[in-house]
């Protein structure tokens, strides 16, 4: 049943065998695997000193939370980005160097220090991390964070299952990093070429780590979107219609549905490739009756929605930041619904824009070219509904907003090269140049630069202080910098004819470009000093920088900054009645600002709980003996982890109930506090006014 | 005024917070997760349906459709899942009147054709393995085991937790937990008699005929 394989096997080792004709000379990797055992050691020696382990354990990894949880998720976002950032950095300093026959070689290079197949690696792992590992979870966490308390809830509709999907992402992004060291990645891009991922051209263990992590992953977002979709539909406080819901809920929604949708065809055109990989199957390959477009359409069924996935969100922030800084509602609220339920929708009819050249019928063609340029409506109508919700406003230009700045000004270039790809004729030109490379960067920069002041916008909601003004911006300018001397020599090599994935530049007239690209880099990387430099001094500097109140910004106008900042792990002590679209900005305009109510009610909490981990522990140990074929390893995670889910079924003390008595209590403390800040403290959050709240930063927020 | 107000409220006699405990609609809440969930798993079987159409002639040279299909083998099967589905509408029927034994004796018949017809399943796929017709052959062969296998393995895990349920009924009763996964199972087990439909339809009738 079993194919046969290259190389060592052994019933209880499975293929680990192949690891003792590895030899670990690369400097390189001596570095990133330096970097993660220091990093490793630095934590470990921290939580033992600071006696933290039981908090740690307490607090986070057993937490069903959604602020934690989407904390988290945003960590394990960022850490990726930082992994996939250093990638991006390789694969720029490679094509500066080896350009021309009389490039230098080094490390066993004939031209750079990458050898081919190690720079394949090292671009599909960029791409795979970038787009699964770090844009979807700190996405995925900024939902988890801000929808419930956005229209008005305690938690998610499903707290456990969120707690799930955080450890299979985490998961995901474990076997990424394991793969880094154990053994090899995949080297046949992040689309998983075929049939170049089939068994007899990718003989090692690569792209089954890339099959697997992502399997896993995707299963870890398609819980999320259950969840966020429930929560949306049935966890809204009274008075939130879906007419008021606000632009950002509604993306995620939109967002969600996609990623419902899609994220399981996905699977299947994984599970295919798998079974080809595994027992021989001819789903894929190039004899056989196998069809190797068949993965190709199968996998942007899922990759055009996935784009859509990530865009819709970050659609979401500039729709929240915009108006805050500008003093007015949104322009146009309802068509910015409409906008983004029809992106949702034509997110599903384009996916054949990735492949024009396959050689489909001119009438098959055409219908996708229009298809795409229809997508341009809906983002049009976007974009001049933010341009128009700034019109006449009272604009300030705090980090976030010069991050929703920039992200508007990208969406445009990025739009208006999109639409030059969706003409046939010229994507047949293009297609897989750089000119391509330049655009998508510039559409996922977008989402980052969106995500960026996402992240600056509500940091004081979930931790209770601002962010430092002075380096974020030196943060924004230099990131700024950095993606226009990058990407404006991208462009313009695609056009002058340089394809993708290229170890190697035949031609020498190309370098100069290529040096600027990596000059480009070079400012990325200062900026990304900037951004550590500024958590750093944000965090050592929390107590000056805490806002008093609840609304951060002081234009603050929807239902998240109707709480503490930060707010106490039931969100609201009694649930919000909401009047108005900008519940927040409506309260403000009529002095009912107070969050005191008249009297306390019980509060219906979910239990913590440490099964969603356990289930991330034996899916990590499931994951890795599928990727070494250790069978029995795998056979015995497998049932562990369905008995650990029966066994949860018979639980029946998975909530309790926290009395008005004790919400009076810790309310009326979060309010001393802010009340004992007062004295000391100018009040630095502005409109709302100190004498509401401003509790100290918890432990574990 | 910059903010907008979709009606007119008196924000001097104004209700900030909501203190009528609504309590909570937790089986609504539940079961519409689950509708959620089967949706993505429609989205699986429409990925293999679709996959279906590309291999459903690419015999490779090997055995052609009408050499591994035969409709009326298949019929068996489906007599047995769709009456394992009414049975558990039947088992529905006894929960609305609240009979905790008309529950288990519907769950646990329904069980027993479950079973019947996965048997059934291995003894058809035991033999094509035995004349060689294994998914190795041909694309054909890949897209027939799995798109079949797939759902057998659904009807496998839906048996799982049909057993699980009626544990946990005979321990509990009608618990808040207890009913909203007997009603989430029900939505599980007729959308496998659903696909299966699809699966008699597009794979067996119009494959062998």
């Amino acid at each position: 049943m079993l194919v046969d394989l290259q190389g060592p096997w052994s019933p209880i080792f499975g293929r680990l065998g192949l690891l003792l004709d590895v030899h670990y000379n690369n400097p390189v990797i001596f570095f990133a695997f330096q970097l993660v055992v220091v990093g490793g050691a630095i934590a470990l020696f921290w939580l033992t000193c600071a006696n933290r382990w039981g908090w740690l354990w307490r607090e986070w990894l057993t937490t069903v939370d959604h602020k934690k949880i989407g904390v988290m998720y945003v960590l394990v976002g960022l850490v990726m980005l930082f992994r996939g950032f250093f990638d991006a950095l390789m694969i720029r300093t490679q094509q500066a160097i080896a350009v021309g026959p009389d490039s230098p070689g080094v490390l066993g290079a004939a031209h750079g220090y990458l050898p081919p197949y190690h720079f394949d690696q090292v671009f599909t792992a960029h791409g795979m991390i970038m787009i699964l590992l770090a844009v979807t979870p700190m996405l995925v966490g900024l939902m988890n964070i801000v929808v419930p308390i956005q229209i008005g809830a305690r938690d998610m509709a499903y707290p456990y299952l969120n707690a799930l999907g955080l450890w299979l992402t985490a998961v995901a992004a474990a076997l990424v990093m394991i793969a880094l060291f154990v053994g090899d990645f995949s080297h046949a891009g992040w689309v998983g070429l075929t049939p170049l991922t089939e068994l007899p051209y990718s003989p090692g263990v690569g792209v089954d780590y890339y099959i697997w992590s992502i399997q896993i992953g995707s299963i870890g977002t398609t819980l999320g979107a259950v969840n966020l979709i429930a929560t949306i539909i049935k966890m809204r406080a009274p008075g939130m219609t879906w007419g008021r819901l606000p632009i950002f809920s509604w993306t995620t929604l939109a967002s969600n549905i996609i990623a419902l949708t899609s994220f399981p065809v996905l699977g299947v055109a994984l599970a295919l490739l798998t079974f080809d990989r595994y027992i021989g199957t001819h789903f894929f390959t190039a004899d056989l009756g196998g069809n190797l477009m068949m993965y190709t359409n199968l996998f942007w069924i899922w990759g055009h929605p996935e784009v859509y996935f990530v865009v819709l969100p970050a659609f979401g922030f500039l729709s929240e930041i915009i108006p805050v800084f500008s003093e007015k509602p949104i322009f146009g609220y309802v068509t910015m619904v409409l906008a983004s339920m029809a992106i949702g929708l034509v997110s599903w009819t384009v996916w054949l824009h990735h492949f024009f050249t396959m050689g489909a019928s001119p009438g098959v063609n055409s219908y996708f070219s229009i298809a795409t340029m229809l997508v341009g409506i809906p983002t049009g109508v976007k974009v001049f509904n933010w341009a128009f919700t700034m019109y006449r406003g009272r604009l300030r230009f705090p980090t976030p907003m010069l991050w929703a700045m920039g992200s508007l000004f990208l969406l445009i270039t990025g739009g208006t090269t999109g639409m030059m790809l969706s003409v046939p004729a010229i994507n047949y030109l293009v297609h897989n140049s750089v000119f391509v490379i330049a655009h998508f960067h510039n559409m996922f920069l977008l989402i980052a630069y969106a995500t960026f002041g996402a992240v600056t916008f509500w940091w004081p909601k979930v931790f209770g202080f601002k962010l430092d003004e002075k380096l974020g911006k030196l943060f924004f300018w230099f990131f700024t910098a950095g993606t226009l001397f990058v990407f404006i020599p991208m462009y313009t090599l695609g056009f002058m004819g340089m394809t993708r994935r290229l170890d190697y530049v035949s031609h020498t007239s190309w370098q100069p470009l290529l040096l600027l690209e990596l000059f480009g880099i070079a400012l990325y990387s200062l900026s990304v000093v900037f951004f550590l430099a500024q958590l750093a001094v944000s965090i050592r500097d929390r107590e000056k920088n805490r806002v008093t109140g609840p609304d951060a910004w002081g234009t603050s106008r929807s239902l998240e900054w109707a709480t503490h900042c930060p707010p106490p792990f039931y969100n609201f002590a009694v649930t919000p009645v909401v009047h108005d679209r900008d519940e927040w900005a409506w309260r403000r305009e009529h002095g009912l600002i107070s969050l005191v109510p008249d009297r306390y009610l019980d509060v219906h909490m979910p239990k913590n709980t440490a099964v969603p981990l356990l289930i991330g522990a034996l899916s990590l140990f499931f994951g890795f003996a599928m990727i070494w074929r250790i069978w029995w390893l795998a056979g015995v995670s497998l049932l562990a982890i369905i008995v650990v889910i029966i066994i949860r079924s018979f639980d029946k003390d998975t909530d309790y109930i926290i009395p008005a008595a004790d919400i009076e209590r810790m309310e009326a403390e979060i309010l001393n506090r802010g009340a004992a800040d007062e004295t000391s403290d100018a009040p630095i959050g502005g409109g709302a006014g100190g004498a509401l709240a401003s509790p100290r930063k918890r432990d574990g927020d | 005024m910059s903010s907008h107000s979709v009606e007119n409220v008196d924000p001097s006699n104004v209700r900030l917070w909501d203190y009528d405990d609504h309590g909570h609609d937790f089986i609504g809440t539940r079961s519409i997760g689950f509708w959620l969930y089967m949706m993505s798993d429609a989205m699986i079987f429409a990925g293999l349906f679709a996959a279906h159409g590309v291999y459903v002639h690419n015999f490779a040279g090997g055995f052609t459709a009408k050499e591994v299909i035969h409709p009326l083998n298949a019929l068996w099967p489906t007599l047995f899942i769709l009456t394992s589905v009414l049975i558990y509408g039947f088992g529905m029927v006894a929960l609305k009147k609240g009979s905790r034994s008309g529950v288990i004796n519907a769950l646990l018949l329904s069980f027993i054709l479950g079973v019947g017809f996965l048997f059934m399943e291995w003894r058809e796929f035991s033999e094509l393995a035995a004349m060689g017709a294994v998914p190795q052959v041909s694309g054909f062969l890949s897209d027939f085991w799995v798109i079949v296998l797939t759902h057998a393995a659904h009807v496998f895990f839906g048996l799982l937790w049909m057993a699980v349920m009626i544990v946990q009924i005979a321990r509990n009763g009608f618990s808040q937990n207890n009913v909203y996964r007997l009603l989430n199972l029900k939505i599980f087990w007729h959308f496998q008699a659903v696909i299966w439909v699809c699966v008699f339809t597009f794979v067996y009738l119009m494959g062998g005929i």
